[in-house]
């Protein structure tokens, strides 16, 4: 009896270098796990909000919630000619339409003569483009910042969401994402 | 916000030039110059209306600035989620359905108000098992010493 006391009372007296130990590694693992301060809409799979916006470039036409309706899956993309990363991105979705995507954009709190620049200087390759003035589309469908992507299935559902600029080599996987949603 | 941290000093301005404009480049941390939405900075009418709407404020986090309420945050989008609270409470909602509507849209993330939920009820119950654990050791402890003074005596 009082061995195996003593035997407890042994092991109880490393908990707490375990215990610290443990709270260290967590420590190390935080530090090495890389900030990722992405917040994903939890949207995917849902029908996009009813919505109609206003024309944000002259010459083309808004863009409303129907205008998903029927035909192929389309790009949408939450954009702005005031991001930095957008320009990055515009050559890349200039590729996807040239591969025959159907993109549509919305411009969040953008002024006409602003993205009418950032159009002339970037190529447009949209199809439609919406001003979300007041990022209402944007809070609706859970995108938290610009660029982002949606992909939007021939019923309107959302099947995709990229968040960030699609680069150059992710474009394979966008397409593989569009031809998924068509099925 | 790059904007909310303006600093007067020319050659600290000089010094945190490069890293702002590293932090431009980052989607989040890159600003619009079209005015506020109405509600975003303006208070509703009714103060029942407004002081609803605040404490909802107060408890929705803010998607750009991470560790702010969107009433704290100068943020564009801070100032669009205030504006759609606002309307939203001037119409009638209930605060807790549009924390509901967030949830629905960022996840949990988006409201500091902690739910119940399969991944934080070790939150809520671990307080109150640690206190159970004390009690039984604590009972145990002075449940042994009186028994060794009732031998001792």
């Amino acid at each position: 009896m009082a061995a195996t006391q003593g035997k407890g009372v042994r092991w109880a007296l490393w908990l707490p270098l375990g215990l610290f130990a443990a709270f260290v590694a967590l420590v190390v693992v935080g530090l090495l796990t890389p900030k990722n301060t992405d917040i994903p809409s939890r949207q995917i799979g849902q029908a996009l909000p009813a919505f109609t916006l206003p024309p944000a470039a002259d010459g083309q036409p808004g863009l409303a919630a129907g205008d998903f309706q029927g035909g192929h899956p389309r790009l949408l993309n939450i954009f702005a000619s005031w991001c930095v990363p957008c320009r990055v991105e515009a050559p890349v979705l200039a590729d996807l339409a040239r591969a025959g995507v159907e993109v549509d954009g919305i411009a969040i709190r953008d002024h006409k003569a602003d993205l009418a620049a950032f159009l002339a200087a970037n190529g447009n390759p949209y199809a439609r483009i919406g001003a979300d003035d007041i990022s209402a589309v944007q809070l609706a469908i859970g995108s938290s910042g610009v660029p982002e992507s949606f992909v939007v299935d021939a019923h309107g559902v959302i099947r995709y969401q990229h968040i960030g600029d699609i680069r150059p080599e992710q474009v394979p996987m966008i397409l593989q994402k569009l031809k998924e949603a068509g099925q | 916000m790059i904007r909310s941290h303006l600093i007067r000093s020319r050659v600290i301005r000089a010094a945190v030039m490069p890293a702002a404009l590293l932090l431009a480049a980052t989607p989040a941390l890159a600003d619009d110059t079209m005015p506020p939405a109405p509600y975003a900075y303006r208070q509703l009418a009714d103060p029942a209306q407004e002081a609803k709407a605040k404490a909802l404020m107060e408890t929705l986090r803010c998607l750009v600035c991470q560790s702010q309420s969107i009433a704290d945050s100068d943020a564009t989008i801070a100032g669009d989620m205030r504006n759609q609270v606002r309307l939203r409470i001037a119409a009638g909602e209930d605060p807790e359905h549009i924390r509901k509507w967030l949830i629905a849209r960022y996840g949990d993330y988006v409201s500091y108000e902690p739910r119940l939920s399969a991944l934080t009820w070790p939150l809520f119950a671990g307080p109150a098992l640690l206190l159970l654990a004390g009690a039984v050791m604590l009972g145990r402890r002075f449940g042994a010493a009186q028994k060794a003074e009732g031998k001792g005596a």
